[in-house]
């Protein structure tokens, strides 16, 4: 183990997984925990040291995100939005936007989440309906944004729009006056990451909102996402690691059937499987981060492939860590009830497992000429 | 352009769609072989390959559409870099 994630570990185990059912109760991450996770620099872990962030590579990136996730699933999706936030306003934000946002954004004072989902834009982000009119040099925003992960606690929103020129993403003050929130409760999963719908109402933003370009917004989308995806794939370890962690403890401790659980092959079984998940999708994870770590445009591929795996596997590994805790696995409050619930959740986020299997069969089929390409005969 | 910079774009792409072979007009979007996803990593591609981040003004898929236009961009932003250190 690197002695980040071991520093990582120890945090978690110290402050996030034994208050973790406390959160969920509370549906809400408690001010102490986003400032510990601050005095880390964190939230600033994807913005280089010399702007200001942490500056981790995308193996330790991953590293931290597995280890919050291990602990509580919904402060790793608040990571992960802050983290695709601070990384497109780094990456194409406004000289203005960063000098503005950037020094608050890195250690977590300035929360940020990430606004692309609609009421009818889901899978298909092309179906984004919110609009961003030009009006001079600003942008006047309006439309509806559902499902936004820490979307009630927010300082800063990076929003999806159309725009005359195409697609195009902007960063909304949560303070403006045409921005309205309405917590949404009660979610099946993750349910500390106080989600809400945002509503943005004649929003008034300056040019200088604008994140990229006019007409770019898939692309910052995609970048922003393709982090989103490393994070929730690593965060899938996390679940996997707590479900493994839990069956072992229970099932080397409960009597049934004339010796303990641990000694029956069924049960053997199923605790084999998990332990293979997890090093597979570390390994998914870990190939992923190693190639954005070298630029090598595989990533994006390699990124799809290790979240499909990861959150997959997680399910399986929850859903066999309730089986074999048995009633137990179904009372409220016990934490294998909680990762079974977050694991459904991570087969949902950052592309469904759908949208994943598509994305990846159409990698593959690369190999042979597209139905439509002229130029694949010549 | 160089001919050399249109053969490592042109070396990628084929490179990424093994059965397919383009040519250095062909729109590789509306042909079909490449999907709004694979953009970023053409993104990924020309600032890990050329050396330079491609800066907000250009990041429009137009200049990502064929090895002619990435060419193109490559020869701009080379030209910005010259520009500035001489
Ligand atoms: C807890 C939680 C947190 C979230 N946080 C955020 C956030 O912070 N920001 C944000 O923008 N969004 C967020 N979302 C929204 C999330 O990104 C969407 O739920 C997701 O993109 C799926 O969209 P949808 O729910 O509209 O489902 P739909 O797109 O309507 O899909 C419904 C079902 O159809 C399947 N499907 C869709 N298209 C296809 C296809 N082409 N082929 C086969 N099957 C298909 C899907 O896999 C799915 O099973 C969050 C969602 C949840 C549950």
């Amino acid at each position: 183990m690197t002695p980040e994630r071991s520093a990582f570990r120890a945090f978690v185990d110290e402050t996030v997984a034994p208050r973790a059912d406390e959160f969920e109760r509370d549906e809400r991450i408690p001010d102490d925990v986003y400032k510990a996770v601050g005095a880390h620099g964190w939230w600033g872990a994807v913005v280089p040291a010399s702007a200001g962030g942490t500056g981790f590579d995308m193996r330790t990136l991953a590293a931290l995100h597995e280890e919050i996730g291990r602990g509580c699933s919904s402060l790793r999706s608040l990571l992960t939005v802050h983290t695709m936030g601070a990384y497109a306003l780094y990456r194409w934000g406004s000289a203005a936007a960063r000098e503005q946002w950037l020094p608050d954004v890195v250690t977590g004072a300035a929360r940020m989440a990430f606004c692309l989902t609609e009421p009818q834009a889901g899978s298909d982000a092309t179906m984004v309906a919110t609009t961003a009119t030009p009006d001079g040099s600003d942008f006047v925003l309006d439309g509806v944004k559902r499902w936004i992960t820490g979307g009630q606690v927010a300082d800063l929103f990076l929003v999806f729009a159309r725009t005359p020129r195409g697609p195009a993403a902007f960063l909304v003050d949560a303070r403006n006056p045409g921005v309205s929130r309405s917590p949404i409760s009660n979610v099946l999963g993750t349910r500390a990451s106080m989600l809400a719908e945002v509503r943005l109402t004649g929003c008034r933003v300056p040019g200088t909102a604008l994140v990229g370009a006019a007409g770019a917004g898939m692309l910052v989308a995609t970048g922003a996402l393709d982090l989103g995806r490393l994070s929730v794939a690593a965060g899938s370890c996390g679940i996997i690691d707590a479900c493994l962690d839990a069956t072992v403890a229970h099932t080397a401790g409960r009597v049934q059937g004339g010796g303990l659980l641990r000694d029956h092959q069924l049960v053997r079984a199923k605790v084999s499987d998990m332990l293979t998940d997890l090093y597979a999708a570390r390994e998914l994870v870990s190939r992923a981060a190693r190639l954005k770590d070298a630029g090598d445009p595989e990533t994006i591929n390699a990124t799809w492939v290790a979240k499909y795996h990861a959150s997959t596997a997680a399910m399986r590994a929850a859903t066999d860590a309730v089986q074999l805790h048995g009633a137990l696995g179904c009372a409220d409050g016990h934490p294998v009830n909680r990762y079974f619930r977050d694991a459904k959740v991570m087969e949902i986020i950052e592309g469904s497992t759908q949208i994943q299997q598509v994305t990846i069969a159409e990698h593959a089929y690369r190999r042979v000429p597209a139905a439509n390409a002229s130029g694949g005969a010549r | 352009m160089s001919d050399d910079t249109r053969a490592t774009i042109r070396q990628f792409i084929c490179g990424r769609f093994p059965s397919v072979s383009i040519s250095d007009t062909d729109d590789i979007f509306a042909i079909g072989v490449a999907t709004s996803l694979f953009a970023m990593e053409l993104v990924i591609f020309v600032e890990n390959t050329f050396g330079f981040q491609v800066p907000n003004e250009e990041l429009e898929m137009a200049n990502f559409r064929s090895v002619e236009a990435i060419a193109a961009l490559v020869a701009r932003q080379s030209a910005t870099v010259a520009g500035g250190t001489g």
